[in-house]
């Protein structure tokens, strides 16, 4: 059973479309990348099918109540705000919120382990507001996973961090892949994208141009004509690497 | 958790304790023993009526009316993420104040006894249909804001018209020192006017709490962790009105307890929202209580007024926050 499947959604920003008639399945299991340039309609993307945009079309997820829906898939937004200066366990705490246990030792566990996997367990007494900007993204990650939802669609969550934590983010996402459990990422970092995530879809002004293996959606043609950029290709059998080179000027 | 559960203990019984004193203050000079016998066993003729009519509803409204501005300045807080909103920002006391300045205007004040508390109610009511009409169904805080902010600046505008307009010095004065804030002469049926609506405000803000926490984490993720938005935001403005109109129709105008209290005890609940609604509501009445002592005891033959000293105690303390936030203390 798919974990979200959305048919033909479509977001209208003052009659014109953001997001345009875009279908796409996640099935449990994958980590798949959403690429694209500024402006391509990812963030909008998301928000409607979680339902937090007025759409059209099908969007599995925003047909649930919200309760249902917030125990389901986990939202990460790029926007990261803390508007309180709580400690970092309080935050994470916040996750639990859709599941009524009411701070009992099911959400102490699901709060450590969230902790544990952004290596944050030292962090847990500090005030968030306090933390620099890298760790406060790593706290809200980690908020996000102590949700423990199946799906989990996260806006550029490794934006602003340090490589070491944007390897272990994107490796966290592969240990939930292989649980069973899927990510649905926006990314910039081509190279992180083609080497971490199962599937790609590729989005340039709001349409869905392409969909499936990194190495097939990141052909040539396409950085050229969707990114505008040359990059430096190999096929190896880790996977795809991959390393912007120049503007190519050929962006349509 | 104990903590939390500590400093509850702790308000309440700072409250309590503000309580009785502000039942044995007065300028009747009665000894204690003999104010709080008269109160409870009813004997000693006068002095039962000083203790049972007088003092006690005082009491009663000073609880009452800290609780409400507290608990809505919580509230406000919690739900714009800023610590400087306050429960007069929905321009719902202003309206309130209005009505009530309207009626003293008219004369009708002196038709019934709840003529003015009446008159607040209903401006307070009108104010709040507006405001939501403005900010729409679906805005955000923002739209919210801005609305309140308007209602607010008219409001005042139509109080400054009335006084301007006043032909009769004695109304004018009358306007003045009612908006000032006071708990002063006040009777049981001021407590049964503002109580229903307390109650019911208190009923609707009360369970915001885990919605409010939520919102830390901005308006977005909050409706992604199941809060509904449009709900919160319809029970916290009914919720508000109800407290902040009821409250400034049998108190006047009080300022800055609703914007201090909340404050003041973020540190103490570990910043978070849900704690702070009930902390809040405690702080404020024993900030009110203590307030409406301290007017019977500084200068006990003027009729010092409760307003005047909140904001003449409150401003230089929030000017001492704003140094200690500045610092980053907080």
């Amino acid at each position: 059973m798919s974990l979200m499947s959305l048919d033909r959604l479509t977001v209208r920003r003052g009659g014109c479309p953001v997001v345009d008639a875009v279908s796409l399945q996640v099935e449990p299991g994958e980590v798949v990348g959403l690429i694209g340039p500024n402006g391509a309609g990812k963030t909008s993307l998301m928000r409607a099918a979680l339902g937090l945009l007025p759409h059209e079309g099908h969007a599995s997820l925003a047909k649930m109540v919200p309760a249902a829906r917030a125990k389901h898939a986990a939202w990460l937004p790029q926007g990261r705000e803390i508007a309180w200066p709580v400690s970092v366990e309080t935050l994470v705490a916040l996750g639990r919120v859709p599941h009524d246990a009411r701070g009992g030792p099911a959400d102490g566990e699901a709060i450590d382990r969230a902790l544990k996997r952004m290596n944050l367990a030292s962090f847990r007494n500090r005030t968030a507001t306090q933390l620099s900007g890298g760790e406060q993204a790593r706290v809200l990650l980690a908020r996000a996973l102590a949700q423990e939802t199946p799906l989990l669609l996260a806006d550029e969550p490794i934006a602003g961090l340090d490589p070491a934590h944007q390897i272990a983010t994107m490796e966290t996402f592969n240990m939930l892949a292989a649980e069973g459990r899927s990510v649905v990422v926006s990314l910039h970092d081509l190279g992180l994208a083609a080497r971490f995530c199962t599937r790609l879809a590729m989005m340039q002004s709001g349409r869905l141009v392409a969909e499936g293996r990194p190495a097939d959606v990141l052909s040539a043609d396409r950085l050229a004509t969707v990114f505008g950029i040359t990059a430096w290709r190999q096929e190896t059998e880790a996977g795809l690497m991959l390393q912007p080179l120049a503007q190519s000027g050929e962006r349509r | 958790m104990t903590g939390y559960r500590g400093l509850i203990i702790g308000l309440s019984a700072l409250v309590t304790a503000l309580f009785l004193t502000s039942l044995l203050v007065g300028p009747a000079g009665l000894s204690p023993l003999r104010s709080l016998n008269a109160l409870i066993f009813g004997a000693d003729g006068p002095i039962t009526l000083v203790m049972r009519e007088i003092r006690l509803p005082r009491a009663i409204l000073g609880v009452m009316v800290g609780g409400a501005l507290g608990l809505a300045g919580a509230a406000m807080q919690g739900y714009l993420r800023n610590p400087l909103a306050e429960p007069g920002l929905l321009g719902v006391s202003g309206s309130a104040a209005l009505g009530a300045v309207l009626s003293i205007q008219t004369g009708i004040v002196a038709g019934f006894a709840l003529a003015l508390p009446l008159a607040a109610l209903g401006g307070a009511a009108l104010s709040v249909g507006l405001l939501l009409l403005l900010a729409g169904p679906r805005g955000g805080s923002l739209s919210l804001i801005l609305a309140g902010i308007a209602l607010s600046a008219l409001a005042g505008a139509l109080t400054s018209l009335v006084l301007n307009l006043s032909p009769n010095p004695f109304a004018a004065a009358e306007i003045v020192f009612w908006m000032l804030g006071s708990l002063a002469d006040r009777s049981f049926l001021h407590v049964a006017l503002a109580l229903p609506f307390m109650a019911l405000g208190a009923a609707l803000l009360l369970p915001l709490g885990r919605g409010l926490d939520t919102l830390t984490l901005g308006e977005d993720a909050a409706e992604a962790l199941g809060t509904r938005l449009g709900r919160l935001r319809l029970m916290l403005v009914a919720g508000v009105a109800a407290l902040v109109g009821a409250a400034t129709a049998v108190a006047g105008s009080v300022g800055f307890v609703g914007l201090v209290v909340p404050h003041l005890l973020r540190g103490a609940v570990g910043a978070r929202p849900s704690r702070l609604l009930l902390a809040s509501a405690l702080g404020g009445a024993a900030m009110v209580l203590a307030a409406d002592i301290a007017v019977r005891l500084l200068v006990p033959e003027r009729d010092l007024k409760l307003g005047v000293l909140t904001a003449i105690v409150g401003a230089p303390l929030f000017l001492h926050l704003v140094y200690r936030t500045r610092r980053g203390e907080l």
